[in-house]
């Protein structure tokens, strides 16, 4: 399994990532932003989070231009997996990988702390190794997570099982901390090989970090 | 020639800073304010004369940079 980590100015969160991704096996690489192509052998890309380009403009507004975003682009229509984490979600959302757009917190606040999430679908690559109505514990840490998509595209979402995650309480009762559209922590695309969320299961790898909860998140990718 | 964008959220978006910023100046005593809506200009200095040409690009910048179309409405003028 190889995993490839972009990496864009701002970005912070590239070597928890490898780190979370090599203890559960793969060989991972981290890729700078003015690479023009996606090594070949990858198995799984991440947009891995922190704050490209400063969040200028919008966040991943300006990283959606960087150089490898057009190998990244081309790499997801021909079916490459994607996982996009926190900014990187923001990244992929920008690039219109993904449907909807985050906006600003509700209340305003950056927030930083562990949070609950429920598993919403797993016939994916992703949650596979999850079961609709699990609750995991996972750090989230944004200013800028609060998902919005339209009714229109809200139906479709939930008719496609595009929803992988909502945010909840450890019993697994809804609990939205900024304002998410129906509480959605992450989604992929229709064809269910890009995928984004705003929590950080790689910042959940040892029970004494809090949680392992994000192993069994990302192992699903190495299930085949 | 100068292209002045104002970028803000859709109506129907909610906006939370425009919320907040209403919420601040009802306890100023501000009373009668309906709406607050918080959005951003953004000033080009542009190199084009021709009126038409310029709103053809603005336009395209803000499609494609600018403004994120999905949660966001975008005007522009040329002066």
């Amino acid at each position: 399994m190889k995993v490839t980590v972009l990496q864009f100015p701002g970005t912070n969160c590239e070597y928890d990532t490898k780190y979370a991704f090599e203890k559960l096996g793969a060989e991972v690489e981290i890729l700078w932003h003015k690479s023009e192509e996606v090594p070949s052998d990858t198995d799984l890309l991440v947009v891995a989070g922190g704050f490209s380009y400063g969040d200028y403009l919008r966040s991943g507004a300006i990283a959606k231009f960087s150089p490898v975003m057009q190998a990244v682009i081309k790499y997801a229509n021909n079916g490459g997996r994607v996982l996009g984490i926190c900014n990187g979600f923001q990244v992929l959302t920008e690039a219109r990988l993904l449907p909807g757009a985050l906006k600003r917190n509700e209340h305003l606040h950056f927030i930083s702390k562990h949070h609950h999430l429920r598993v919403v679908n797993n016939d994916n690559d992703f949650l596979k190794e999850l079961n609709v109505g699990d609750v995991v514990n996972i750090p989230i840490a944004h200013h800028d997570g609060n998902y919005y998509i339209d009714e229109a595209g809200l139906e479709e979402l939930e008719a496609n099982g595009q929803i992988l995650v909502r945010y909840c309480d450890a019993k697994g009762d809804e609990l939205n901390p900024n304002g998410s559209v129906s509480s959605i922590a992450g989604v992929c695309n229709k064809e269910k090989n890009v995928f984004g969320l705003m929590p950080h299961p790689e910042r959940a790898m040892d029970i004494i970090l809090g949680s392992d909860d994000g192993v069994k998140m990302l192992e699903g990718f190495f299930k085949a | 020639m100068k292209a002045i964008v104002n970028v803000s959220l859709k109506a129907g978006v909610l906006d939370s800073q425009g919320k907040a910023v209403h919420h601040a100046l009802d306890s100023l005593h501000f009373d009668g304010v309906k709406d607050v809506r918080v959005g951003k200009q953004i000033i080009l200095q542009l190199d084009e004369s021709d009126k038409e040409k310029a709103m053809q690009d603005v336009t395209k910048m803000c499609e494609e940079l600018l403004a994120n179309t999905v949660i966001e409405d975008y005007a522009i003028e040329l002066v």
